[in-house]
């Protein structure tokens, strides 16, 4: 049994569990409890170096890939223990699937970069279809249809973002995860970005990683604020932890926690 | 107060000068040899090249008649050093693999690493013998002793660290955050390898390939122990089994002949090599700009 017999109620999609991250012997993130609910869009934010970007990449196990990274506590994705030994990293990622920070579609074509994913994860139907419906969910097509043939390099960021948006859902996955996806964008992409996330929450459940308030504000109904504090050893190190998590309107209009006052109102961070 | 002008008697002044223009003359010292080589064999060689160089077989020494052609040598050449990639591009791009996708830098990639770099320095004459002992000398090979397929084993031995070593910096070239886009939408590792990592490192790993071969072609020292020559034509599959002839034994056998004619034939297969590994670098470099335009933006 990888399930736990643990009540999780039906419209917790992904449940973390006193989850602690580090690399090798520095701890990056510790003893975070949260519960991410199915057709939200939940925002993580806090400051630089406060474990937000970890712990997303944590949701999917793309942390696998970074040498000496390891993880403590369990990380429930619809009542499974995705970090138990007998789980396939693979087809959590299926299931999960990531937007980064960087848009980086792969250097093939427009076409070819949406169709790779379906590909891989055995997709027999009409692929044509597949790619406009896809890249019309991205709210991408009308500036790709003409050019699906075309190396996805040029595209504009913007666009080149929303292409790996489409990417992503083309896999049809059940969360999608967004590590800054608009930090490398100008104002007028990141709004359609915005714009294309609130249509996506129809289908799928977001988490999304931001440095900009004003964008968890805008697209988010849930918020996660994560914090640094030093060690209490005190030799200077920093540990992130789950400051305070709640609904986006609370937050931002009565946190219970100073600290995330001081954050929203721009003190620190 | 000195002037603010330059003075040429300063003896700072003086000895930049003297060092710069003796480091340029060291530089027109180095590069003289590759001038001097180049257009000695071009025109020695150059006078030599007529239609029947590339068609007949080379006369036995001794004759007065003419020396013949190098068609044996040539068609050597071509299959040997053919018979080293099919073995050294495979077993060198897997490795390369290895060492930039799969190993963590444990000690066992660190051990691989320093192994190459090691085998990269070896003598080539080191790779021949290495083969005459294992494969001429045993007869391990359907009962025949110096063949072609015996000296193509002794240059993959000397291709295999320029095809591992490429491979594995291309791939490191490689954006990881193309890999991250790979396996964030659930692809395996080695679909990400196939399909997107290996696909973007092509270019650079062909360059290094291309190296690999125009290094091998070249060598003469591994395939006197394990191909030696032969004057004959090459008319079938079984004479890979036989000695082979290879253009850079010729000129070692021809080239210390006392006849005239002889000597001729190995200038003009001097000719033949030095224009066909020139031409090879320059395509490699023409490859490797290509890479560096085309690379992400």
């Amino acid at each position: 049994m990888i399930k736990t017999n643990k009540k999780i109620p039906k419209n917790i999609i992904l449940s973390l569990e006193d989850v602690s991250i580090s690399y090798g012997t520095f701890e990056a993130v510790k003893n975070v409890f949260c519960n991410f609910k199915r057709g939200d869009i939940t925002s993580l934010i806090g400051p630089s170096g406060c474990g937000k970007s970890t712990v997303l990449r944590a949701l999917n196990r793309m942390n696998d890939l970074i040498p000496n990274c390891s993880l403590k506590g369990t990380v429930l994705f619809d009542g499974t223990n995705i970090y138990d030994k007998r789980v396939d990293p693979v087809e959590v990622r299926r299931r999960i699937g990531m937007v980064f920070q960087q848009p980086n579609p792969f250097p093939k074509s427009i076409y070819e970069n949406i169709a790779f994913g379906a590909r891989i994860n055995g997709f027999t139907g009409n692929m044509d279809e597949l790619v406009e419906s896809s890249l019309r969910k991205a709210a991408v097509w009308s500036e790709c249809k003409d050019k699906l043939n075309d190396s996805g390099y040029s595209l504009s960021g913007g666009q080149q973002q929303r292409l790996c948006i489409a990417r992503t859902i083309a896999i049809e996955p059940e969360i999608i995860l967004m590590d800054e996806p608009c930090s490398a964008l100008d104002p007028i992409s990141t709004l359609k970005i915005e714009e294309t996330m609130h249509e996506l929450k129809k289908n799928y459940t977001i988490i999304i990683v931001t440095h900009n308030m004003q964008q968890a504000l805008r697209v988010s109904d849930m918020t996660a604020f994560f914090n640094a504090v030093e060690y209490e050893d005190g030799d200077g190190g920093k540990v992130g932890y789950l400051a305070e998590f709640d609904s986006t309107k609370k937050i931002f209009n009565s946190p219970k926690e100073k600290t995330t006052q001081e954050y929203i109102s721009g003190k620190f961070g | 107060m000195n002037s603010l002008y330059y003075q040429k008697k300063l003896s700072r002044n003086v000895g930049d000068k003297f060092f710069t223009s003796l480091s340029v003359f060291c530089a027109f010292i180095a590069i003289l040899p590759l001038i001097f080589v180049v257009t000695y064999i071009l025109i020695k060689g150059g006078a030599q090249i007529n239609s029947d160089l590339f068609t007949l077989e080379p006369n036995p020494p001794g004759d007065d008649l003419d020396a013949g052609g190098i068609n044996p040598a040539l068609i050597g050449t071509l299959i040997i050093t053919t018979i080293a990639s099919i073995i050294a591009i495979p077993v060198g791009v897997g490795g390369g693999i290895y060492l930039a996708e799969y190993s963590k830098g444990g000690p066992f990639s660190k051990f691989i690493r320093f192994g190459v770099n090691v085998l990269a320095g070896v003598p080539s004459i080191i790779a021949g013998v290495f083969i005459y002992a294992l494969i001429v000398s045993t007869k391990i090979l359907f009962g025949s002793m110096y063949s072609g397929l015996a000296g193509g084993m002794a240059l993959s031995i000397l291709m295999l660290p320029t095809v591992i070593k490429t491979t594995d910096e291309g791939l490191k070239l490689v954006p990881n955050e193309l890999r991250y886009a790979s396996l964030g939408i659930g692809a395996s590792m080695y679909t990400t390898i196939l399909k997107i990592t290996l696909p973007s490192a092509f270019r650079s790993i062909a360059t290094g390939v291309v190296l690999g071969i125009a290094r091998a072609a070249g060598e003469t020292a591994p395939l006197i122990f394990t191909a030696l020559f032969s004057y004959y034509y090459i008319v079938g599959f079984e004479d890979l089994f036989y000695e082979m002839g290879s253009l850079a034994v010729l000129i070692y056998n021809f080239a210390l002949e006392p006849y005239d004619a002889q000597n001729k034939l190995a200038w003009a297969a001097s000719f033949i090599l030095v224009i066909s590994i020139l031409s090879v670098n320059i395509f490699s470099r023409i490859l490797a700009a290509f890479t560096e335009t085309t690379k992400r933006v």
